[in-house]
């Protein structure tokens, strides 16, 4: 887990993202610290994710990249938002943990999970998955390469296999 | 009491002799009234995204710290993203205000009360949230010296809710070209499309 969020971050970083807006999920753990501690990017804790859709668009007025990270829950928060990266062309990058998916225990976390992908679609976002702990960079990149130097808001679905599922222990 | 303040007047007194200052208006009335105050390049204008006014402002403030940032929007816009303020205290960039033309009204859609009109005090939201210069405007006066206090570049954010009376003001339309309008203020800062 750690060789992969390290490789993601350096894909970022090599892409000049400056601002890493991010509502909390285990699979971003140290992906979140890792730009916590970088003083060359500003972390920015959000209340709901739709607040980073609109950070990000200000980002981008003001001259720099950034990256949305969060769960796959956040999504359907971000619905109508949405319309302003589309009908602006914001070149959005959002980087989405998958829950309710492979091997999840949490039911209550299937509906939007399920949904995620076709939410996306509808507004209009670009979808690329990865699956494994090797491919998430190379994804990454993919994505960041579409989103900033092609203009083309890109979503990268990181699998629940890949992020690991929560395990409930009571 | 006082009369309420007039929202074009409080306004087009806030955007006078604006110098640098990057202005984001939230959708309806206060995007009408930025633009009644005279196009800019650096008018980033909302038609829709209600309650993102703010972040948007917020994203902006951090990518351009030598630029002073001026939100303006309604209290309705501003209820429904309430909690930027948190996240706005949170960063606490020094370039960011917030105008907040609270009539107590969701105008544009038939002048409905707001929760403004029932006890729901936006300032002192701002403060909870930790914003300490949070203020409540009620005579011209006071939108002059927030004016100064927005053009400059502070260490922390400032908000003002400014009360004001219905209005019947024409509608004035920017464009609704938001890639436009974006690419616009971006090249006012020098920057070229990707």
């Amino acid at each position: 887990m750690i060789a992969w969020s390290d490789d993601v971050f350096a894909a970022l970083k090599s892409f000049e993202v400056r601002q890493v807006a991010y509502v909390p999920d285990g699979g971003h753990e140290r992906l979140i610290r890792l730009a916590q501690d970088d003083s060359a990017i500003r972390a920015v804790s959000l209340t709901t994710e739709e607040e980073g859709v609109a950070l990000l668009a200000g980002g981008w007025l003001g001259g720099q990249r950034g990256v949305l990270l969060m769960q796959s829950s956040g999504i359907g928060n971000c619905v109508n938002m949405l319309s302003l990266t589309r009908i602006c062309r914001f070149p959005l990058l959002a980087l989405v943990t998958m829950r309710g998916e492979f091997a999840e225990f949490n039911p209550w976390q299937v509906p939007m999970g399920a949904a995620t992908e076709s939410v996306l679609r509808l507004t209009d976002m670009q979808v690329l998955r990865a699956d494994s702990p090797h491919e998430a960079s190379e994804v990454v990149l993919a994505a960041a390469r579409m989103t900033f130097l092609g203009g083309t808001a890109t979503a990268v679905l990181l699998s629940q296999r890949l992020v690991g599922a929560k395990v409930f222990v009571e | 009491m006082s009369a309420l303040l007039e929202r074009r007047a409080v306004v087009a007194r806030v955007l006078a002799g604006r110098q640098d200052l990057a202005v984001v208006s939230g959708l309806g009335a206060a995007t009408y009234d930025v633009a009644a105050a005279g196009d800019h390049d650096r008018n980033f204008y909302l038609w829709g995204a209600m309650g993102g006014a703010a972040m948007i402002g917020l994203g902006l403030a951090l990518a351009q710290p030598g630029i002073p940032v001026l939100v303006i929007t309604g209290d309705g816009e501003m209820l429904m993203g309430l909690g930027g303020f948190a996240t706005i205290s949170v960063q606490r960039p020094g370039n960011l205000s917030l105008l907040i033309l609270d009539n107590e009204l969701y105008e544009e859609t038939g002048a409905q009360p707001t929760h403004t009109a029932l006890g729901v005090d936006l300032a002192a939201v701002a403060r909870a949230c930790g914003i300490d210069d949070a203020r409540v405007i009620r005579a011209i006066d006071g939108v002059d010296e927030f004016a100064a206090r927005a053009r400059r570049l502070g260490n922390a954010p400032a908000v003002a809710v400014v009360k004001i009376g219905p209005s019947d003001a024409q509608k004035v339309l920017p464009s609704r070209d938001g890639a436009w309008i974006k690419t616009r203020m971006r090249r006012s800062f020098g920057l070229s499309d990707p």
